[in-house]
């Protein structure tokens, strides 16, 4: 039973990543209908940034937030790419976004390095013994941050007019334009929020799972599998799906073998895609007619 | 108030609109009747930005707005009740409503909304509902709010009596009538002739994306040649 809770815990830590990095997914997709595939570097990105910025002797939470504010700053300039490509059809956007991702793995190889690097927990290496099973600060960390992130983004569609303009636009995007909304503008910054959320996940991972440049590779393929079992449109079934993934990944490591891990993510995903093309927690969009 | 001189438009490849030309004074409420597709919403998208003239002017109160960008031209006070309503359907009736006010920051916002609830009472007794699910009148009923919403100089209404009982067309025309007697500039676009020729002052005739004929409404109805394309007598 104790084994039992320690498995679940570490999944839904890692779990919490996942919906960070999924909730970019379902944000871009929804205002512009595309997949974006760097949605991974970006964690890496995030991460790596962090790494090198507190070597270079920068206290903890400046290189925290440098690393965000430069995440996102390549958020708007794969943005500015793609409003700039003359292609307009959504498969080359996408395409664009995966020659975007091995852009950024090669330019974090030149301008970090190859290694494995880990960063010191922000809340010290330390854990403590609740109900039976082991918990580090750390993850109590991410769960928290996540949380508060996702409440944060909530209030933010919710009550704030820009908030409520990306849903507008993630809607009808002609309505949303004849409202007088600025579609391009809201497309910025949907790319810049996607990869400030993605950035926070990395850094808050690097501590327990360690970082590199091509860390990004899996993490956004678990983002995505997180949206797709969440329903692509709706970025808190993206925290759900990120959730039961993580979960299912520890449980399968724990119990059968940690071979499996990955292998978890994709089969959800085909099992998904085959059965539930919507998701679990996809939007059943109310329409009379 | 709106000029529109030797419009051409494509839409994907075909000619949608060729050399369009007619005006609309301030205060005039005035229609554009022709068949489904005629050109009629290329028209409108045109004006309201969301689509790009191949060549041809649109002035609006002695500005060229052929090249703004959409949300520019709301801004100058045009509003546009699209085709189909585009609603934002997973938001609340009150949400769609405050969108309509996107370009406004003044601070009689909330006091429009309840100008709105009064005028369609069911809107209020709906407006935490998504939109969506509410019934095809009560949707458009959103929609014309959501246009007023942003106290338009201009409103563009595209096939406002679409899939809609007589009785609620009748409501919505109630509405639009008011509307242009409180000022504002009225441009509908209907496939339903009679109906568009019995409320607007002056109408244009749309065929295949030429304007073959306009006047003043009142005479439009009693012609022989739109009687029998438009009228169906």
């Amino acid at each position: 039973m104790n084994e039992f809770l320690g498995f679940l815990l570490s999944g839904v830590t890692v779990g919490f990543i996942y919906a960070l990095v999924g909730i970019g997914f379902t944000v871009i997709y929804n205002s512009s209908g595309i997949i974006n595939f760097s949605q991974g570097e970006f964690v890496m990105a995030g991460g790596m940034s962090t790494v090198f910025l507190l070597k270079a002797g920068l206290p903890l939470g400046v290189s925290f937030i440098l690393a965000i504010m430069i995440t996102s700053m390549i958020g708007i300039v794969l943005y500015k790419l793609i409003s700039f490509s003359k292609e307009s059809s959504q498969i080359s956007l996408i395409i664009l976004t995966l020659g975007f991702a091995i852009f950024l793995r090669g330019l974090a190889e030149v301008v970090f390095d190859k290694e494995l690097h880990t960063m010191p927990s922000f809340v010290g290496d330390s854990s403590f013994d609740m109900f039976g099973t082991t918990l580090t600060y750390q993850s109590i960390l991410i769960m928290i941050v996540s949380i508060v992130i996702v409440t944060l983004l909530y209030f933010f569609f919710k009550k704030t007019k820009t908030g409520q303009a990306m849903m507008a636009a993630s809607i009808n995007v002609d309505a949303a334009r004849l409202m007088g909304i600025n579609i391009k503008k809201i497309l910025m910054i949907n790319f810049a929020l996607s990869a400030a959320i993605a950035a926070i996940g990395g850094v808050l991972l690097t501590p327990i799972t360690s970082t590199n440049y091509e860390v990004g590779i899996m993490l956004g393929l678990k983002g995505f599998a997180a949206a797709i079992i969440g329903g692509l449109s709706n970025p808190f079934g993206a925290v759900a799906g990120g959730l039961v993934l993580g979960i299912l990944e520890s449980l399968i490591a724990g119990y059968i073998s940690s071979e499996y891990k990955d292998a978890v993510a994709f089969v959800a995903l085909l099992a998904i895609l085959f059965f539930m093309p919507g998701g679990i927690f996809g939007n059943t969009k109310a329409q009379r007619v | 108030m709106l000029k529109i001189e030797k419009l051409c438009c494509n839409y994907k490849q075909i000619i949608a609109l060729s050399d369009v030309s007619l005006h609309i004074n301030r205060g005039e409420m005035i229609s554009l009747i022709g068949a489904n597709g005629a050109g009629k919403t290329t028209l409108l998208r045109a004006i309201s930005g969301l689509q790009n003239p191949k060549s041809g002017n649109i002035y609006f109160e002695n500005k060229n707005i052929t090249k703004l960008e959409s949300h520019d031209v709301a801004k100058l006070g045009i509003a546009q009740i699209p085709e189909g309503r585009g609603l934002f359907s997973i938001l609340s009736v009150e949400e769609n409503l405050r969108l309509g006010a996107y370009i406004r920051d003044d601070n009689e916002i909330e006091l429009d909304i309840e100008k709105i609830y009064s005028q369609f009472p069911i809107l209020k007794e709906k407006s935490k509902e998504y939109a969506g699910t509410l019934s095809g009148g009560q949707q458009q009923m959103v929609a014309v709010g959501r246009a007023l919403m942003s106290r338009p100089k201009l409103l563009l209404l595209d096939e406002p009596s679409m899939g809609l009982a007589p009785i609620i067309v009748e409501e919505i025309f109630e509405a639009i009538k008011i509307l242009r007697d409180s000022g504002t500039t009225i441009f509908i676009v209907e496939q339903n002739a009679f109906l568009a020729l019995s409320v607007t002052d002056r109408a244009y005739v749309l065929e295949n994306g030429r304007i073959v004929m306009s006047g003043n409404s009142v005479e439009l109805l009693e012609d022989e040649g739109v009687k029998e394309a438009y009228l169906g007598a």
